[in-house]
């Protein structure tokens, strides 16, 4: 059964639509993002499960209560704001106790639980101190116990990482993970960085414009997106125009001087769309020229221009020479790492 | 070797930077001038003023005395009317205070075309003259006949006329309106500085929307209602037309007493002496008032 439960949730502005037709079932312990470009819709659904803002249409469940007829305030879901939103006039500690002390827990156990807290996020030590003599990393962790500490049914965590720079945000998103399966605490995050809702998440809520595109394990959005919108917004990745070719005996799909043997169900245009690093150089196939060589440590990355129009490849980094820029190669690839979509390329 | 060379270059720096330094100088001289023209001397003027002696016909006296100052600390009179310039000044810096910051409040919260209609209104009057500002007041107020008294009497809740012509609680009305603009925009400024999801936050951790606004809220406005008060505050104590309108010649503050001095009885050390008495009162007011504030949330606002 499912522990949250989005029923068809739609929030209307005015004429404008922010969210539309939104269902999703949460199970105990799981970790979802919402994961899409700024404006899609994604923290508009998390204020909404918040109490922030009331749905426009459909229900909200958490174990089969209706969520949208509780106060905010009694909803009981820890939340970490983008900005932290801290209480800057309070210490560190005081800050996690708020949430007791709303709660009346009582004084030797609320010390008990905020010192808990504090510790489990790696902040023993730093009680007495003031949120703005803290680094932005610090006051994050503080967020995140001020969330946990009040032992929330849901975790709703709004882009918390953003604010943090590359390497500390690494470091977070490992931190969380560890957190988020120790407590087992049922998690939302909303994010727009696709590499922390990859990290992170059991399964990806990917949205554009209000909707939801597809909803899956991090491994089936990237390997299987159901839209040309999911395999551009998670990572990099090719469309090439094709065409089923029915002239011979058995059809074959072709595109440029690339071929194979047509999958069922498709004819006429179709899209091919294949991640870059699931292209080989080879000796048949998609004729291409490299236009710029990029060397990035662990892999190349190869921008090539080829009969399909524009190409990247990237080539694990294993020591062996590799073509250089203005190469005429061809680009080959398995029929089973590519999805195809009817239709002409986006 | 290199040592020298380190030297003789540290030496060149220093006389590069010998005219950098006198830069600074050089470039407030025009403003630091105009400061000492047309405050510091007219200031210590009116001090050695207050030290001079002054009779009916003698006229002036460019003498060291201290009779002025003698005069206001022995005189009781000077005493009452000092008292009741702080007075009135503290009442209307807490009626602007316990009014202006929920309005602050309440505004901040408005949606866009409504906040900067309202915050028009609330500024407008400040780009009418205080004369004329506290000449409506004195109009509305006018004897027994007034339009407060009459619509006081209608609500029921007053049974006779109130006076409010040439009395404290006149003065303190009007000031409070005149006064109200710089107590909002002194909240304003401090609400702006709120993290928009704050009151999110306290609601999701179970505050009921009184204990936000009295754990929350208030605490990180307060320096903003203080540093309201102090301007509030300053600006009532040493505030002349409104005293002059509304309190007349019968009901004197520090201003008008130091006005009909100079102009009046044209004892102008007297007058001298009892307007560096409020400057002097003020300042210690203002600074001792702000250090305290600067101590209270030193920790929580760097």
């Amino acid at each position: 059964m499912a522990y949250l439960e989005l029923d068809r949730v739609a929030k209307q502005f005015g004429a404008q639509t922010v969210v539309d037709d939104f269902s999703l079932a949460v199970g105990k312990g799981e970790f979802v993002s919402f994961l899409g470009p700024s404006g899609c819709g994604k923290t508009t659904t998390l204020q909404m499960i918040a109490g922030f803002l009331d749905p426009s249409r459909g229900a909200i469940r958490l174990e089969g209560r209706d969520l949208t007829a509780v106060h905010p305030a009694r909803r009981g879901l820890g939340i970490v704001f983008q900005s932290y939103a801290l209480f800057p006039h309070m210490t560190a500690a005081e800050n996690v106790a708020f949430g007791l002390e709303m709660r009346r827990v009582p004084r030797a156990e609320r010390a008990e639980r905020v010192r808990a807290a504090l510790a489990m996020v790696g902040l023993a030590g730093y009680e007495e101190r003031y949120p703005r003599r803290m680094s932005g990393g610090q006051q994050q962790r503080v967020a995140l116990a001020r969330a946990l500490v009040i032992r929330p049914s849901v975790l709703l965590l709004d882009e918390p990482l953003s604010n943090l720079d590359a390497k500390l945000r690494e470091g977070m998103q490992i931190e969380l993970r560890q957190i988020q399966r120790t407590l087992g605490t049922t998690t939302i995050l909303v994010t727009h960085d696709q590499n922390e809702a990859m990290s992170l998440s059991d399964r990806i809520v990917v949205m554009s414009q209000g909707r939801i595109e597809q909803i899956g394990t991090p491994q089936e959005t990237y390997e299987q997106p159901a839209s040309a919108f999911v395999s551009q917004f998670l990572g990099k990745t090719n469309d090439f125009a094709a065409t089923i070719d029915r002239t011979n005996a058995s059809a074959r799909l072709v595109a440029g001087s690339w071929s194979a043997p047509a999958p069922a169900g498709f004819s006429g245009p179709v899209t091919i769309s294949i991640r870059p690093e699931r292209i080989g150089f080879g000796d048949a196939g998609l004729a291409a020229k490299i236009v710029t060589r990029i060397f990035q440590g662990n892999h190349w990355l190869f921008q090539c221009e080829s009969e399909c129009g524009p190409a990247i490849v990237i080539r694990q980094n294993d020591g062996q020479t590799q073509p250089a820029e203005g190469d005429a190669v061809r680009l080959a690839w398995r029929v089973d790492d590519m999805s195809l979509r009817a239709g002409g390329a986006a | 070797m290199s040592a020298a060379a380190d030297t003789a270059a540290a030496n060149a720096a220093a006389t590069a930077d010998a005219p950098t330094a006198r830069a600074p100088w050089a470039l407030a001289a025009p403003a630091l001038m105009l400061f000492i023209g047309v405050l510091v001397i007219p200031l210590a003027m009116t001090v050695m003023l207050s030290f001079h002696d002054w009779g009916q016909y003698k006229g002036i006296e460019p003498v060291f005395i201290l009779k002025n100052w003698h005069e206001i600390a022995t005189d009781p009179y000077y005493a009452e009317m000092f008292w009741r310039t702080f007075r009135i000044a503290a009442l209307t810096t807490l009626i602007t205070a316990v009014l202006g910051a929920p309005e602050a409040y309440i505004l901040n919260r408005m949606s866009g075309r409504w906040k900067s209609f309202f915050l028009l209104v609330i500024l407008g009057p400040l780009l009418i003259s205080v004369v004329a500002r506290t000449l409506g007041w004195a109009l509305l107020f006018g004897g027994n006949n007034g339009l407060v008294n009459k619509l006081l009497m209608s609500l029921g809740l007053i049974g006779s006329p109130l006076r409010f012509m040439f009395t404290e609680t006149g003065m303190v009305v009007a000031l409070a309106h005149v006064m109200m603009p710089f107590m909002v925009l002194s909240v304003w400024a401090a609400l702006q500085r709120l993290d928009p999801q704050i009151e999110n936050a306290a609601l999701s951790l179970g505050a009921s929307p009184p204990t936000i606004i009295r754990r929350i809220v208030m605490p990180q406005i307060m320096p903003g209602v203080l540093s309201g008060a102090i301007i509030v505050f300053s600006l009532s104590a040493s505030a002349f037309a409104t005293p002059a309108i509304i309190g007349g010649r019968r009901l004197k503050v520090a201003a008008t007493l130091a006005y009909d001095e100079f102009l009046n009885t044209l004892n102008w050390p007297l007058g001298a002496a009892v307007a560096t008495l409020l400057l002097v009162a003020l300042v210690l007011i203002v600074v001792g008032s702000n250090a305290l504030i600067e101590r209270r949330y030193a920790e929580v606002f760097r």
